[in-house]
């Protein structure tokens, strides 16, 4: 992947933008804001943004409860993430799920759920599906190291690889679940090792060197397109603060953390486009300002935003007939489909900027 | 504050940790149970005492965890496999169901294993960290179910079910965990609950309130009302284990209030509350003067937002509206 001046500005941005953004989540935790857990991934960056800049127009993410950079390079909006974490009534889920459980299929989110592992056989049914109707498109779907221990994720890989489907496999192996370090979840040194049992190839790269993880990533999604089948890329990060900003996390050796501290992967990156002159005081403040702008804007937004009405807990829970599109098809849109919109709002579905528009969000 | 009084909490470790003193079968796995002592801090100190081999951290393998209790319980020894939300229970769906529940009836070899975790909510945790999931497992033949609803009870009941021969399900309310108003000092000398033995928590004449777990609180909260402001008196009877079901206290009770008002915390729809309702209907048709009612959560997924969650769990408001109706019919 050629990765000119522009787009490294533009991946930079996405990184700072990411964590940025779950700094002021972490703040609103702090002050009382965000009722339930808050998981941040701190540390994630180049790997989350590095593995979603390697997507086109019609590919689906799989994403897991530490990838805000993929749903921020994918367009999804700081408004609707906002909304979501305040739980507020026009979230994406209504205020009914929280964190970044969100999704829309047709901006190519699937929606997970806590069970870690569980939607890695989603995920495959995605790609099953971009095989079916031929398309040149990949599903890129990811999991912690902790999640490699599901039953789920070795039923995904192998079914992905017997059905040669367009599917990548990101591991985010942050070197902890929780409070158990990767030395007592499994006996392997690399997880990448995990995909010759599936025979699919594997690579694990430093998920801390954006540049690493895109090629890898990237050529794995090439090869997917190309009809050639599921690949598996390990990056290799670290999960330097708690598991959630409840846990204090004492379980992790300082030095350890201080370690991967030094590595965090955007200062390694801002260094590097610094260095080249592609970031500038002047382009850097200007980043900066925006993006503290459009987060500022998120929250402001979600705080004015309303809760959800009590009386409307028992709405919607089942879907009404009539006929569905094939998502990512032409006229999926078109709203005779019961799925070309949010049925239960009446609404487009507006996780991404564009749909957002139509709903009044900006 | 007397300091011997414990947590509900605490009381689930002491139960642990009193039955692997008492027996070296007794073994605790789960994920983070060790070091970290537990999402909770239930197992805090455990893997200290008794080592690595009794206290295992286990990777996040839901059906590896409650399927190697199995293959252990077939071996001889007693299992307590942690659910670190029992939410998760579902990821080991088919070895209770499929392998551990049906062991004994097809194979008679015992599966004396115990499976535990947090359940409930309350705590805004959303679809996915708040689930009570009795039901599933109520309906599942070989299965015990406990819901303990008292620090008594935690640790008395927990030490049953360890000492049981049979895979039980012990439901932790993750509210009730460190509720100060559940503090109590407990005994000093060994003692167990008994499973398949409910409790009336408190006595009336006027109506039978059948409930488990945290909603007990609830219920006894509302009979105090509905004694002050209405003059009724309101019989509050724990089930505390639902399967076995103690149908005697049931029958007892109901004969003397002829009316019934079943709550609990799970949805409505094919709830503990379902059967519970056929049971009477069929065994006590006569003795009841008033429609058998129920307050549950509505047929919905567990929501998030604060809003959505208070509107859905019953509390002691909703069980007040349903008594005052049944009183008065
Ligand atoms: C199936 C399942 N079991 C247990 C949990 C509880 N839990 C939440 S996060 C977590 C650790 C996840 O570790 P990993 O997959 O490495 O992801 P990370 O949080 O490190 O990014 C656990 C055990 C869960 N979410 N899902
Ligand atoms: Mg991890």
């Amino acid at each position: 992947m050629e990765l000119e001046r522009a787009n490294l500005l533009q991946i930079y941005r996405f990184m700072r933008l990411t964590r940025v953004m779950e700094d002021r989540i972490r703040t609103l935790f702090l002050q009382g804001r965000i009722v339930g857990g808050v998981y941040t991934a701190q540390g994630h960056e180049a790997t989350t943004v590095g593995a979603a800049m390697t997507l086109h127009d019609g590919d689906c993410i799989v994403p897991q409860h530490r990838d805000l950079g993929m749903h921020i390079v994918r367009g999804v909006s700081p408004r609707s993430i906002m909304c979501q974490w305040l739980a507020r009534g026009n979230s994406p889920t209504l205020g009914r799920d929280g964190q970044m459980h969100i999704g829309d299929m047709h901006a190519g989110v699937v929606p997970m759920i806590s069970m870690l592992g569980a939607s890695l056989p989603v995920a495959c049914g995605v790609a099953l599906t971009m095989k079916m109707r031929k398309r040149s498109n990949v599903a890129l779907a990811s999991c912690g190291d902790g999640a490699t221990n599901t039953g789920s994720f070795h039923e995904a890989l192998n079914f992905a690889s017997s059905q040669k489907l367009p599917l990548v496999f990101v591991i985010e192996n942050n070197g902890y679940a929780y409070s158990t370090p990767t030395s007592k979840q499994f006996a392997i040194q690399n997880l990448a090792d995990r995909a010759l049992a599936y025979g699919m190839p594997g690579q694990s790269v430093d998920g801390n060197d954006v540049f690493a993880v895109i090629e890898a990533v990237g050529k794995a999604v090439e090869r997917a397109r190309n009809g050639q089948g599921p690949s598996l890329v390990e990056c290799k990060t670290f999960r330097v603060r708690g598991h959630s900003e409840a846990d204090k996390a004492d379980y992790v050796p300082a030095e350890l953390r201080a370690e991967w501290l030094a590595k965090d992967p955007i200062q390694r990156f801002a260094d590097y486009l610094f260095r080249y002159d592609i970031l500038t005081e002047n382009i850097n403040a200007k980043i900066e300002a925006e993006i503290k702008a459009i987060i500022n804007d998120a929250v402001n937004f979600a705080e004015h935003s309303p809760a959800p009405d009590g009386a409307t807990v028992s709405d919607y829970v089942y879907a009404p007939n009539g006929p569905i599109a094939i998502v990512g098809e032409p006229d999926a849109d078109n709203p005779q489909y019961i799925n070309a919109f949010d049925s239960r709002t009446g609404q487009p579905f507006s996780i991404v900027d564009k749909a957002e528009e139509a709903v009044g969000r900006r | 504050m007397n300091d011997k009084k414990v947590t509900y909490l605490e009381a689930i470790g002491q139960a642990i940790r009193e039955e692997m003193l008492r027996d070296e079968a007794v073994f605790l796995l789960g994920e983070d149970v060790g070091a970290y002592g537990g999402a909770f801090k239930v197992s805090a100190g455990l893997q200290n005492e008794f080592g690595v081999d009794r206290v295992i951290d286990t990777p996040m393998s839901e059906a590896a965890i409650i399927g190697s209790a199995v293959g252990s319980a077939l071996m001889g020894m007693r299992p307590i496999a942690e659910m670190q939300f029992i939410d998760f229970i579902t990821c080991g769906f088919d070895q209770i169901i499929n392998m551990a529940s049906k062991m004994y009836w097809r194979a008679g070899m015992p599966v004396s294993m115990v499976i535990r975790g947090p359940s409930g909510g309350g705590t805004k945790g959303g679809p996915f960290h708040s689930s009570s999931p009795e039901a599933w497992f109520f309906h599942s033949p070989g299965m015990k179910v406990v819901v303990p609803s008292t620090t008594y009870d935690a640790k008395g009941m927990l030490k049953a079910a360890i000492r049981d021969n049979n895979p039980v399900l012990y439901l932790e309310h993750k509210l009730l965990y460190r509720m100060p108003e559940l503090r109590e000092e407990l005994p000093t000398d060994d003692y167990i609950v008994p499973l398949g033995k409910a409790i009336v928590r408190r006595e009336g004449e006027d109506m039978t309130i059948l409930t488990y777990g945290a909603m007990v609180h609830q219920c006894l909260k509302a009979a105090r009302i509905l004694e002050e402001a209405d003059d009724l008196e309101v019989e509050v009877l724990d089930l505390r284990s639902l399967a076995p079901l103690d149908r005697e206290t049931i029958q007892e009770s109901v004969k003397r209030t002829n009316k019934v008002l079943i709550v609990h915390e799970d949805t409505l729809t094919g709830g503990i509350g379902a059967e519970l309702s056929a049971i009477l209907a069929q065994d006590l048709f006569e003795y009841l003067d008033g429609p058998i009612t129920r307050v549950a959560a509505p047929d919905v997924p567990f929501p998030y937002a604060p809003q959505l969650e208070a509107a859905f769990l019953p509390d002691a408001d909703k069980i007040l509206v349903a008594a005052r109706e049944l009183a008065a019919y």
